[in-house]
């Protein structure tokens, strides 16, 4: 049965994420007029998408073309173009694929505009067709809606917004973003020309909610072949997130591994495998930031510290050449377990340099209970309040 | 838990052989398996791993994909000087030298998301093809393409291909997170080897002339050595690799036998201590080293490490004038009328200021200091009477050249030019040792 099961989970989620429950919302309704205003219509509309990362504005978005596009009249004219904030970083590379993505590469061929609102006019004019009076819809998508307001003078945005206040042609803008003060990063041109239409999206589920969710994701259709197999599984299936092939089922143990895995702090892990030496230097570095209460250091007085807590004690195994503990406390740099306060100049000397520490006391004292074999007068240093 | 190696889709005997390549990294490389899936179906978007050094992450993943052929391409950031060579090696892998001269030049993202689609329409992925990244150098990920990490993690999505990313790192993902947030990977943790998993792997590399228990002693006295300062394995496996000779040397000369360990323990040991105070340092390459063993022990001493060609032999006057630099970086300055001047009057300290470490001017690191105050210095300590000639100003430029003094002062300031000392205090009381001047009377820090 396992094979099949995993096939299942493969098949039916393509991406990890939680899908929106299909039933019609006041949203997607109100998106879909939109938009169908636009393509049957000739009006032009702008809309912005406002909602927290993993929300499901890309999801919403493609249910609502899906079912826009089912209308034949639609489909016939609408043309789309997808823009997305991370790929087109400037106005000129998002203008070529504009172009393209109208297939209109070969109508400019060799041409050169004067502005950025000449080429887009001279685009949307070659869409009109024969007879017609005007040109065909046009969808603009705008992913990363954010980063496009980052470009110079947000010539891309101002002209979008012009043409869909203008009469020129009908076009929707919409745009998809993760930031809630959007608005506020638009130009006052560009804001007076935006229609001010946003739609958020908060996901507001409650923890039972998420539960049906996973449930339902997780949960096997009655078509799966195995029916005692599919019996046992929907019945151990709380929230899962590992399978393999030695535990086919999922078992509450199985849910907290992985939680454990998933919610591990990365730098207590990766504290668990500093050499003894690196380790003494942090504990030497906590109690420099406790005494001269979070104050840069530099290594000379990292290494004093360490000398201190070496003078109590009479075996000389942690005596190194002062150049060894260098070595360890660059190493820390690499990790950036510690930063360097300013950048570094030929100026000052390595051993002087002024650092912080970027890891926190209770990380610390954390890690140590964890460190395999830690001396214990290490850890009785790391204790004690006074160095 | 610890069972073989198992996975629907992929061949039991490579799996296998996985194993054995992959010591104690079982754990690791079955949840790698599980995640990746099986080729044909989708796997997640982005996978984040992170671990120290030499924890086995590339050395894994590479292992993985060879043995269990998926297409793939290694990328290391450290190679990648620039974008357009790392769309160049993904195409060149993925889809032939063909859609690689596809780019154009200074190729932007955009033109390698294009490309990438154009290509994989015409050849679509039967199994998931994995873009491995090793971000040693990850300032370029980070700082000169902002946008270069948050497509990267959403590249499924964007090229709607069955193409999955695994960024390996030694910093923690805390570090790499864009500002506004992005596309969140699976973070998989590989955890550093214990003493014993080192043990054991680094015993593989067993000399064939001797037993794997002669080895493994040796192994155990490194290990004793180097563990409580350095556990990454590739440097202990270059150390193993060149000490070994000198381990083994009892026994070619017939003093001892193999189970002799504590006169085997009483050569090495301090040789180790040597190796660790230079080859670990790299004060002194690894052939020097070498030769080093072969010579005698006297004729050893005189191979000089790197930092020891800073102690040129400087002209008499030159060290008066670094011993002065050093007393006027370290000295406040309100402080040289009692040690320089001949009828003093006593200078208060309170208690307080002296015990105060922090304020103790070896820990702070030297300050500058005016010419002219280094030259009263200098004439008040050296014992003869010098005149302020040429030959003495020119020694002080040959001084900032072999950077044991900096310039702390803007090139263009002529007439007020302010240095710092540079050198360490070993280094000022062996240079104070050959000229008879008893350098630690004159430092505050040690009244």
């Amino acid at each position: 049965p396992c094979p099949l099961l995993c096939e299942a989970a493969h098949c039916t989620s393509g991406v990890f994420v939680l899908q929106i429950q299909s039933c019609k919302r006041e949203r997607d309704i109100h998106l879909l007029e939109l938009l169908r205003r636009t393509a049957l219509h000739g009006e032009s509309n702008s809309v912005l998408l406002v909602g927290p990362r993993g929300a499901g504005k890309t999801m919403l978005l493609k249910s609502v073309l899906k079912e826009l596009l089912k209308e034949k009249d639609v489909n016939k004219t609408l043309m789309q173009v997808h823009l997305n904030g991370l790929l087109q970083t400037d106005d000129k590379i998002a203008l070529k694929e504009i172009t393209r993505q109208l297939h209109l590469e070969n109508v400019v061929g060799d041409k050169v505009f004067g502005s950025f609102a000449e080429n887009l006019a001279f685009l949307l004019e070659a869409l009109k067709k024969g007879d017609r009076s005007s040109s065909r819809p046009v969808l603009f998508l705008l992913d990363e809606f954010d980063l496009f307001v980052h470009h110079k003078n947000q010539t891309l945005l101002y002209n979008l917004f012009d043409v869909s206040q203008s009469a020129q042609a009908p076009i929707a803008v919409v745009g998809l973003t993760c930031r809630l003060d959007v608005l506020e990063l638009l130009e006052k041109r560009v804001k007076s020309r935006f229609s001010h239409r946003q739609i958020h999206l908060l996901s507001g589920a409650t923890f039972p909610d998420y539960v049906q969710r996973v449930q339902s994701k997780l949960w096997l259709p009655e078509q799966f072949p195995d029916q005692r197999f599919a019996h046992e599984w929907n019945n151990s299936v709380k929230v899962g997130l590992r399978v393999t092939v030695a535990k086919p089922c999922i078992k509450p143990a199985d849910v907290l591994e992985a939680s454990r895995v998933c919610f591990a702090d990365a730098k207590a892990n990766m504290l668990h495998g500093l050499s003894i030496l690196e380790l003494c230097l942090i504990i030497a570095m906590k109690h420099l930031n406790d005494v001269y209460e979070g104050e840069p250091f530099n290594l000379q007085m990292v290494h004093n510290e360490f000398k201190k807590f070496l003078q109590r004690k009479s075996s000389t195994i942690y005596h190194f050449e002062p150049a060894v503990v260098m070595k360890a406390f660059e190493h820390l740099q690499q990790l950036e377990l510690i930063r360097p306060l300013d950048s570094p100049g030929a100026r000052t000397q390595r051993e002087f340099q002024l650092m912080r520490l970027l890891l926190d006391t209770s990380q610390i004292m954390e890690a140590l209970q964890k460190y395999p074999q830690c001396p214990t007068d290490v850890k009785q240093w790391a204790m004690s309040a006074f160095a | 838990m610890t069972g073989p190696l198992q996975h629907p889709g992929y061949d039991e005997e490579k799996l296998r052989k996985i194993a054995e390549l992959l010591p104690c990294r079982e754990v690791q490389a079955e949840l790698l398996l599980s995640l990746m899936g099986q080729p044909e179906h989708r796997s997640y978007p982005a996978i984040f791993i992170y671990g120290h050094r030499a924890s086995g992450k590339s050395h894994t993943i590479n292992m993985i994909m060879k043995e269990l052929e998926l297409p793939h391409v290694m990328v290391s950031c450290v190679e990648c000087l620039s974008v357009a060579l790392l769309f160049e090696q993904v195409l060149l892998s993925f889809f032939g030298a063909d859609a690689a001269a596809l780019l154009p030049r200074g190729p932007s993202l955009s033109d390698f998301v294009r490309i990438y689609r154009q290509q994989c329409s015409d050849s679509p992925a039967k199994q998931t093809r994995y873009i491995v990244s090793i971000m040693e150098k990850a300032e370029m990920l980070r700082d000169t393409d902002a946008n270069l990490l948050p497509a990267l993690l959403r590249l499924q999505e964007l090229v709607e291909d069955n193409v999955s990313v695994i960024l390996l790192s030694e910093i923690v993902w805390d570090k790499f997170r864009p500002n506004t947030g992005c596309f969140e990977p699976l973070l998989l943790h590989f955890s550093d080897y214990s003493k014993g998993e080192l043990q054991q792997i680094l015993s593989k590399d067993r000399h064939p002339s001797y037993s794997a228990e002669f080895y493994s002693s040796y192994i155990n006295i490194l290990l004793g050595v180097f563990y409580s300062v350095c556990r990454d394995l590739r440097e202990l496996r270059h150390l193993a690799a060149l000490n070994f000779s000198k381990f083994c040397e009892p026994l070619e000369e017939g003093k001892a036998k193999e189970s002799d360990t504590h006169k085997l323990w009483r050569n090495i040991e301090p040789h180790l201590k040597k190796a660790m105070r230079t080859v670990y340092l790299r004060e002194v390459s690894s052939l020097q080293w070498e030769k080093m063993q072969e010579m005698e022990e006297k004729e050893a001493g005189a191979v000089r490490g790197l930092s020891a060609h800073t102690h040129v032999e400087l002209p008499y006057y030159s060290k008066f004038l670094l011993i002065a630099a050093y007393l006027a970086s370290y000295n406040p300055a309100r402080t040289d009328k009692r040690f320089f001047v001949k009828h003093h009057g006593k200078i208060k300290k309170t208690n307080f200021l002296k015990k105060n470490e922090k304020t103790s001017n070896h820990l702070l690191g030297p300050k500058p200091f005016p010419l002219d105050r280094m030259l009263a210095i200098f004439h008040s300590v050296v014992d003869s009477r010098v005149a302020p000639s040429a030959s003495i100003f020119s020694q002080i430029s040959s001084l900032v050249t072999l950077q044991l003094l900096n310039q702390a002062s803007h090139d263009d300031q002529l007439d007020a030019p302010k240095y710092k000392c540079a050198v360490s205090m070993d280094f000022i009381c062996a240079i104070s040792r050959t000229v008879n001047f008893d350098i630690v009377k004159y430092l505050y820090d040690f009244l």
